[in-house]
């Protein structure tokens, strides 16, 4: 693996911040499922999510000597650069699967673009996560479909859940002064929300749900400002590892 | 009495070593066996998920917890195949799980002792799942057959497993002393529940002769436990670790393992519910269900709806169910 360039590494550990904490979610998830299959599902796609989280972060280690698990167990919350959606509680399943449409959408336009990066180590990471976003994008619609025209309750709970998510949608494709250094690296933030509006919003229309209006949340994550909830995630991740300084695992 | 011809034909299935199919006939009883058996087995794999899932959030490093959820997900996916393959006998997914909720079926009683420290995944590995292909392992063969098939696929992953478990500890046991002492002290909590996994010394199990005479098991639990602890013992060198029997030596006259006096008191208050974690197991494996039931609602409601939709109009996926807003 070639060493990544200190914008380079703050870029990987933007992504693979995202994945970490949104596979840290849904690992709670593993054996409370609905149903078998769902504990199944969720289970790969926590699987998938922190695969990329290791290429990322393993990645992004390079630029300062570091590995995957002095960066995902040594790190402060101030030093995360997870974007707010991915911190959100579970909620309920409406909740979850409302977050995965959201952040798969997300996901799958930015590995999209990212397999053409002039960065040959980012370029062959967003390739091989391009083809799992995309099968995390059809499970969510899938859902958000069954939920939103499945019965009064899920419907009710589908329409809460995506007005809940909705306000973190923005701060996905915000654009960060460091970002016009990496031209032809990164895929620059704000020049994805064309595509995943086009790829999202059939998915609300064939389940009859609209695009929520309201809040905005002010966001911070690239920048070390996080929700409130990130820090109890991270307690609970690095509890173990914390406790036994210097050992392997 | 004379055996009817399905019964002749039964017999002789099952004398030959061939497979019982779901369309064969066969006794009341072997059905019922086998449900009891193969739905027990598949509850054994669902529950067994919580103690394990417990340490996915907290897993010491990446790649140790990228290895945990394969493996809980491996035990989800063990639980469909088995709950499957007790559906061919005519018991429905639905009643096995109401049953499992409602506390009127059995599970395996390794699956209520608790799992507080990190080496415990290590020991449920090693131990657990090590016990778990000792007694597995023959049922590949067993006489039903969408049974036997189930097992080989199971036996493939749990042997993977109980590499990883065995791993954890080597590692532990190759650490600091405070993870040395982890391993260990685990080890001794895991030890005599897994050797109880078995089940009952053979003059007082019940239901073993039949289902030998029947090709469901083909050993019986003593034999399979002294196979085990014949596998174990080795191991634990390499590890490093002390199996926590002071009577356990080496019979030069059986060539088998003598064991120390196992707890049975300890393994028929666990089975009667008194275990650390039977409470706790259920609540959740309830919880989980009662949680999930609008969920599952909205699913069969959607499928119903698409279902009674022209089939033009299924056709077209942009068109929005009206029916539902």
């Amino acid at each position: 693996m070639s060493v990544a360039s200190a914008d380079v590494a703050e870029y990987a550990t933007w992504l693979g911040d995202d994945s970490l904490i949104l596979a840290q979610r849904l690992g709670e998830l593993i054996s409370r499922a609905p149903e078998l299959e769902e504990d199944v599902a969720l289970g790969n796609i926590a699987l998938d999510l922190l695969g990329h989280a290791r290429s990322l972060l393993q990645y992004a280690g390079t630029a300062t000597a570091q590995n995957e698990d002095d960066l995902a167990y040594w790190r402060t919350e101030p030093d995360f650069r997870s974007a707010h959606l991915m911190e959100q509680p579970n909620g309920d399943f409406a909740h979850v699967i409302a977050r995965q449409l959201v952040s798969a959408h997300y996901l799958y336009e930015l590995y999209a673009r990212l397999q053409a990066s002039a960065d040959l180590t980012l370029a062959a990471i967003a390739a091989k996560a391009v083809k799992e976003v995309n099968y995390h994008r059809d499970h969510a619609a899938q859902w958000t479909l069954r939920l939103a025209l499945g019965t009064d309750e899920s419907r009710r709970r589908m329409v809460a859940a995506l007005s809940d998510v909705w306000p973190y949608v923005d701060e996905l494709f915000r654009d960060e002064p460091f970002i016009d250094r990496l031209d032809g690296i990164a895929a620059r933030p704000s020049t994805l929300r064309t595509a995943f509006d086009a790829a999202i919003e059939p998915v609300l229309a064939e389940a009859d749900l609209a695009v929520p209006r309201g809040f905005t949340a002010a966001g911070g994550g690239r920048r070390g400002v996080h929700s409130e909830h990130l820090a109890f995630v991270l307690a609970e991740m690095q509890v173990l590892t914390r406790a036994h300084p210097g050992a392997k695992w | 009495m004379t055996a009817s011809v399905e019964e002749q034909q039964f017999t002789d299935l099952i004398a030959a070593d061939s497979r019982i199919e779901p369309r064969d006939w066969m006794p009341d009883a072997y059905r019922k066996t086998l449900v009891r058996q193969i739905s027990q087995h598949a509850h054994s794999e669902i529950i067994g998920m919580q103690p394990e899932s417990n340490w996915i959030t907290r897993a010491p490093s990446l790649k140790r917890k990228a290895i945990l959820i394969a493996k809980v997900q491996d035990e989800a996916g063990h639980g469909l195949y088995l709950y499957s393959a007790a559906q061919t006998l005519g018991t429905s997914r639905d009643e096995m799980t109401d049953a499992l909720i409602a506390g009127r079926a059995r599970y395996s009683s390794i699956f209520n002792y608790p799992a507080p420290s990190w080496a415990d995944i290590g020991s449920i590995g090693w131990l657990v799942d090590g016990a778990a292909i000792c007694n597995q392992v023959p049922l590949c063969r067993a006489s039903y057959g969408p049974y036997g098939r189930a097992m080989v696929r199971i036996c493939k992953e749990e042997s993977f497993h109980q590499r990883q478990g065995f791993e954890i500890l080597l590692e532990l046991m190759q650490g600091t002393a405070a993870q040395r002492e982890m391993a260990q002290e685990s080890v001794n909590r895991w030890y005599w529940p897994a050797l109880m996994m078995f089940g009952p010394p053979d003059d007082d199990s019940p239901n073993s002769a039949q289902s030998m005479k029947w090709k469901i098991k083909r050993h019986s639990n003593d034999e399979l436990r002294q196979r085990f602890v014949n596998m174990l013992v080795p191991q634990a060198a390499v590890l490093g670790v002390t199996l926590p029997d002071p009577d356990l030596r080496f019979n030069e006259a059986t060539q088998l393992y003598d064991l120390g006096e196992i707890d049975w008191t300890e393994f028929h208050e666990v089975l009667a519910g008194r275990g650390p974690a039977n409470a706790q197991r259920l609540q959740r494996r309830r919880d989980a269900h009662d949680d999930g039931r609008w969920v599952r609602e909205a699913a069969a409601a959607y499928a119903h709806k698409m279902a009674a939709k022209p089939a033009t109009d299924t056709a077209d996926a942009d068109v929005p169910n009206e029916a539902a807003s």
